[in-house]
């Protein structure tokens, strides 16, 4: 369809203050093109994230979510946040599926501060998956067949 | 004025009935509410017509408990009528509230309903596939029926509403108490739930010690020791993030809370509050060494039915209100 043609996916990004920010910020200072699909919103820790932060952003029309914070096991700066994301994303990616969004869509991923490289990559590998999934399956039809 | 009677309406919509039986369970405060009452509408106890109501001047009604969803023609229309003709409007219990067990079929759409319905149960002969229409030309004339729509709508996604009173069914301590506000002429300001603004849990007798768990247990799988928190056993108990107001009952029997309160005041919504509070307690021994995504996703597949667990009273009052079908 055309609408696929034109379709430049929206991500919504969640990073955590420690790591994941400024491994974004270290992107940007180190001018590593990526696509400008994402709209970053900095937190204090990824275990800071309300699953009902996700569930608006896909209601708000995004068509990707990821969710970014310190590596795994100790890089928290809250010591724990980290693995209290990976199992909120892990339980929330069930849920999604339930209201029928891909789990996919929703992704969680470790950047270091130091780690610009990756996140760039991050966000370039996102944008291809979400371009082949196409737009968030809630936009425009609110899920009504009538 | 002041010894003129409140006029008290009653009405159902997509719900099973219970909460009309909770206005009985007030037993014989009932007769406290005729003292202080006319009720001039009320079809589950006694004869009236829709055309009674719509012959009512606007704003005739003082007071009308609504329960039940909005799932159809019909009931989108009472509501539209009854708000039309009431000066104050309570969504009464759950359905009417945040959709509750109706609202499930929000998983769903009409055609996959009346598949199942009405063609595909292992009870249903129908051979020739009839479904219900909206009309249908019969000889003797033209036959209506409401349609049945794709989504179930809260009261308040269909008109504005005054007051909520929680729970499936509500609480008889809740519907006392909302009766002598109305007596008192005490209502707090519109939008409130009228229920304390606590948690199950702040309610509960049971010993919570910040516990972590590995395992979970539907219910019927496990006797549970009294006295400890039964999400600490590894039952799921919604108790955390659903509002309270019932005396915590079901906890005093052994039995989780499955969440019929509603969410807690404040929060974005009930089932995210579930998943939350539940995934920061869920977690591996010693994660900390051994964690892999495969580990979490094996420990987050014990839970089963995550949308009929934290979204069983709420999913159409949730952020995304209904399940996406595929074209
Ligand atoms: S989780 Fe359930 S059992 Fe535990 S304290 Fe809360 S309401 Fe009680």
């Amino acid at each position: 369809m055309t609408e696929r043609i034109g379709f430049e996916p929206k991500i919504i990004g969640f990073l955590c203050n420690w790591c994941s920010y400024a491994g974004a910020d270290l992107a940007g200072v180190s001018r590593i093109q990526y696509p400008p699909n994402i709209r970053i919103i900095r937190v204090m820790c990824s275990g800071r994230i309300d699953p009902a932060f996700v569930l608006e952003a896909f209601k708000n029309g995004a068509d990707g979510v990821l969710v970014a914070g310190c590596h795994l096991p100790s890089d928290c700066h809250y010591l724990s946040g980290n693995f209290k994301a990976a199992r909120r994303i892990a339980l929330l990616r069930k849920v999604l599926a339930d209201f029928g969004i891909e789990p996919e869509r929703l992704r969680l991923e470790w950047v270091s501060a130091s780690e610009g490289d990756r996140f760039a990559a991050i966000v370039r590998d996102i944008v291809e998956e979400i371009r082949k999934l196409g737009p968030n399956p809630f936009k425009n039809k609110d899920g009504e067949t009538q | 004025m002041a010894n003129e009677k409140l006029k008290i309406a009653f009405y159902w919509a997509a719900s099973c009935g219970g909460c009309e039986i909770a206005v009985l369970d007030i037993n014989e405060k009932i007769l406290d509410v005729i003292q202080l009452a006319d009720i001039v509408f009320w079809p589950v106890a006694m004869d009236v017509k829709y055309k009674d109501v719509e012959n009512m001047p606007d704003k005739y009604i003082d007071i009308c408990f609504f329960n039940g969803s909005v799932r159809n023609e019909e009931q989108e229309y009472m509501a539209k009528l009854l708000r039309q003709k009431a000066k104050t409007l309570i969504a009464f219990g759950s359905c009417a509230q945040e959709g509750c067990i109706p609202g499930l079929a929000n998983l769903h759409n009409r055609e996959e309903i009346f598949e199942k319905v009405y063609l595909k149960s292992h009870c249903v002969e129908n051979p020739v596939g009839t479904v219900p229409q909206t009309r249908f030309e019969a000889k003797e004339g033209l036959l209506k029926l409401p349609e049945f729509y794709d989504t179930v709508k809260t009261l308040d996604q269909t008109v504005e509403v005054d007051y909520y009173i929680p729970g499936c069914p509500p609480p008889v301590s809740l519907i006392t108490s909302a009766l002598e506000a109305v007596a008192k002429n005490q209502l707090p300001p519109k939008g409130t739930v009228l229920a304390p603004p606590k948690s199950v849990c702040d309610e509960c007798p049971r010993k919570k010690e910040n516990k972590k768990i590995t395992k979970i247990y539907r219910v019927h799988k496990k006797m549970p020791e009294p006295e400890k928190c039964l999400l600490e056993q590894g039952i799921i108990c919604m108790g955390p993030a659903t509002r309270s107001g019932c005396g915590a009952q079901c906890l005093n029997v052994d039995m989780p809370c499955t969440g019929c309160g509603g969410p807690c005041p404040n929060s974005p919504e009930q089932g995210a509050a579930m998943v939350s509070a539940l995934a920061s307690i869920l977690g591996l021994e010693e994660e900390k060494d051994r964690y892999t995504e495969k580990d979490i996703e094996e420990l987050m597949r014990q839970i089963k039915d995550p949308v009929g667990t934290f979204y069983m009273y709420s999913l159409p009052s949730s952020i995304l209100r209904r399940k996406v079908m595929k074209k």
